[in-house]
């Protein structure tokens, strides 16, 4: 009988763990697994995957090797499964489409067919290379070619050749973006905040309705707005033509700023409510109490209010720039080519490359740099006072 | 006794609700079954798409046919067919998304004997898994009212900053891009794809692109290129060709299209492998496609027919602005599926670093 509160308690939260089970647990399972495994070419090709290991690189493999791959050809029944394994090896050699759909014909009419007959390009070792390095079912290059890396032919972990890709530059102007919105947040949110604190009644229903007004309206909807405000011959740019104060249109849109712009007016609730929450708790005569002891207001400022709100700065910050990290519409829409975040890559591997290993590994990449980010700040916010 | 007479009353009524009960969960799946889905480019070629063969053939057959629109990306379609059953069952896709999409299985095979026979059709239209329904061109567009003087007459000129000055559109993908910049690096249209088959030839074209850089302004979807030409943000941009033709025909804008060196290929229907209504969807691709009834095609977007007998019943007045027209196919490049679909992920890789420098 001792045990069933427990029990009885853990049957009370019995859908929430099953909800985060299958919701965020088994989801973020996959997306680790899918970055680093590499099965497909030891599934459909399991003799050559045993065999190519020994060979040593130069020149042809041997007769054996050879075999053992026509034979896995003859083998492999399942159009699908062969289909992972030529997408797979033609994103490491270019040409292995064309290439593997010719063999799978000639090799399935003859199965003693010489394979460079078949086509040229078999007596290349680059294309056995390809083979050789993802006969294992277990691959770092994934992860690595996130970050620009790979692996040369010694094995050692290199950076790519320049111009090849450019997802690690992506990866810094995302956390680069994240961070100025965080700052234009912050800068505006937190004067709000107090002011909304500090008033009440209809001013303080005023303020915060101004604030929470937006978070009804879709994304989609306040992104689109922009674009009309900021474009060439929008409301903007009209006025200050209109009003000769410049000569022609600024470029407001398809550029940083105008992301930027976007991003903190969307995200600035984020910012603005924890602040507020922290602040309403705080006794409003705690200033007038510094005062009276002949404090200047900066100083009280500095030394009272600003202290007090920490907790909710810290956690408005970190909620802002959590948030901005995964932004893809706003940047796709108001920004221009060089200002495009990491989700775009993502989404670039996942719905037109279809290569799902490269958009879980960036998407890891980037839940590793959150997590650690979370860590920096979970230690910062844990108790600015008496951390001092 | 009286109780089990009881039960035994309640039986049959039970029996007779269970029966009604179940009845009525058949009729509802039965009822859930999801309606023909078709999947295709969206925009005004849709619309034109929904009068001429949706809705006829929904009349026809008696039942409701649901119609979808998507942006391309072999991607989404691998992810619906590995899913287990696809929500869609007929999509129209282009060369390089039927190239992968039949290598790798994710399609039915097609009946062609139902559908007239592959020689019913010009070469790459009709394929195992794909029925081509358009031929369509990616060329050069200029307002005809602003450039008065001179003309581009091709890539090269596109390139010439000189002679006229102003941004440039392009789509944003290495397909399409690393043609134009080699043509304009005078490259013949011929010779495009050998040359970019050596690693040297793609580094001549990016370098070409690097010369072009300060006035590129890129687009991604088709409807953006003409919103820019129209508003004199680009002097010129690449397009798709219908949509050029229909503008024009609409909004009596005078944009001009540049036949020579530009880029052909065709869109195709496909069936999705274990598409619930994979039946209806081959008689819808017949449908569609019946001469009679794609002919119809050209008087709403100038998009050329890959069927024979269909293209051959276009009426003069539509079949000039069309890409299969002589005059304009003599001039055309034929793109290279076979290239793209070894080199795209590589290429556009590249391409994508070389955009975000």
């Amino acid at each position: 009988m001792k045990g069933s509160p427990r029990l009885r308690a853990l049957i009370l939260i019995a859908p929430l763990l099953f909800f985060l089970g299958l919701f965020f647990v088994w989801p973020l399972i996959t997306v680790i697994t899918q970055s680093v495994s590499d099965p497909a070419v030891s599934r459909v090709l399991p003799r050559t995957a045993d065999l190519i290991g020994d060979w040593d690189g130069e020149g042809a493999p041997s007769a054996e090797i050879q075999a053992a791959f026509r034979a896995d050809i003859v083998g492999a029944t399942d159009d699908q499964a062969v289909g992972d394994v030529t997408r797979r090896l033609n994103s490491s050699k270019s040409g292995f489409r064309s290439l593997m759909g010719k063999t799978v014909t000639a090799v399935r009419e003859n199965p003693d067919v010489d394979l460079a007959e078949v086509d040229k390009r078999w007596a290349d070792p680059a294309f056995w290379k390809a083979i050789q390095d993802n006969a294992s079912p277990y691959t770092d290059s994934f992860l690595l070619a996130a970050v620009d890396m790979e692996r040369d032919s010694a094995g050692s972990v290199v950076a790519m050749k320049e111009g090849t890709s450019a997802n690690f530059t992506i990866l810094m102007r995302t956390l680069w973006t994240s961070a100025l919105v965080m700052l234009c947040c912050l800068v505006i949110g937190l004067p709000y905040a107090m002011i909304a604190a500090s008033v009440t009644g209809w001013k303080r229903a005023v303020l915060l309705g101004a604030v929470l007004l937006p978070l009804w309206t879709s994304l989609l909807v306040r992104t689109a707005a922009w674009m009309i405000i900021l474009q060439d011959n929008g409301i903007i740019n009209q006025v200050l033509t209109g009003l000769g104060i410049t000569s022609g249109p600024l470029a407001l849109i398809y550029n940083r700023f105008g992301v930027v712009l976007a991003m903190t007016h969307v995200l600035l609730p984020f910012m603005v409510l924890p602040i507020y929450s922290v602040l309403i708790t705080v006794p409003g005569n705690l200033m007038s109490a510094a005062a009276s002891l002949g404090a200047h207001p900066i100083r009280a400022f500095l030394r009272v209010l600003l202290p007090l709100s920490l907790r909710g700065v810290i956690s408005g910050a970190l909620l802002v720039f959590m948030t901005s990290i995964g932004y893809y519409i706003t940047p796709a829409l108001l920004g221009g080519a060089g200002d495009q975040m990491i989700s775009s890559v993502i989404a670039e591997y996942a719905t037109r490359s279809a290569n799902w290993s490269m958009a879980a590994a960036i998407g890891l990449i980037l839940l590793v740099l959150t997590l650690a980010l979370y860590a920096v700040y979970n230690r910062l916010s844990r108790d600015p006072i008496q951390a001092r | 006794m009286q109780k089990t007479h009881k039960i035994s009353a309640f039986g049959p009524r039970l029996a007779r609700a269970m029966a009604v009960g179940a009845a009525l969960t058949l009729a509802g799946t039965a009822a859930s079954a999801r309606d023909l889905t078709i999947v295709s480019f969206g925009g005004n070629f849709q619309d034109a798409q929904r009068e001429l063969f949706f809705k006829p053939f929904a009349e026809l057959t008696g039942k409701p046919v649901l119609d979808e629109a998507w942006e391309g990306g072999y991607g989404v379609l691998q992810a619906k067919v590995k899913a287990g059953t696809p929500n869609w069952d007929v999509v129209q896709v282009e060369a390089e998304e039927l190239a992968l999409g039949c290598a790798d299985g994710i399609y039915e095979k097609l009946d062609w004997e139902k559908l007239g026979g592959k020689d019913s059709y010009i070469d790459g239209g009709a394929t195992d898994c794909g029925a081509g329904h358009i031929v369509w061109s990616v060329a050069i567009a200029y307002d005809g009212n602003k450039l008065t003087d001179a003309q581009p007459q091709g890539w090269e000129d596109f390139w010439n900053v000189e002679k006229f000055p102003g941004k440039r559109g392009l789509r944003k993908s290495a397909k399409y891009a690393l043609e134009a910049a080699l043509m304009a690096d005078g490259v013949s249209g011929a010779e495009v794809y050998d040359v970019l088959a050596t690693p040297e030839g793609v580094d001549r074209a990016f370098a070409k692109l690097d010369e072009l850089r300060p006035n590129l302004v890129w687009w991604e979807a088709g409807a953006q290129p003409l919103s820019m030409l129209q508003t004199g943000d680009v002097v010129m941009s690449s397009v798709y060709n219908g949509r050029i033709t229909g503008l024009n025909r609409t909004e009596g804008t005078n944009l001009k299209l540049v036949w020579n060196q530009s880029i052909y290929a065709v869109d195709s229907w496909v069936i999705l492998a274990g598409a619930e209504n994979k039946d209806a969807g081959q008689d819808f691709i017949a449908f569609s496609n019946a001469p009679e009834n794609l002919s119809k095609l050209p008087e709403h977007i100038a998009y050329g027919l890959p069927v024979k007998a269909a293209a051959e019943m276009v009426p003069a007045e539509f079949a000039v602005d069309l890409p299969t027209y002589a005059d304009n196919l003599a001039v055309s490049v034929n793109l290279d599926v076979d290239y793209w679909v070894d080199n795209s992920e590589e290429l556009t890789e590249r391409f994508n670093a070389w955009v975000a420098q």
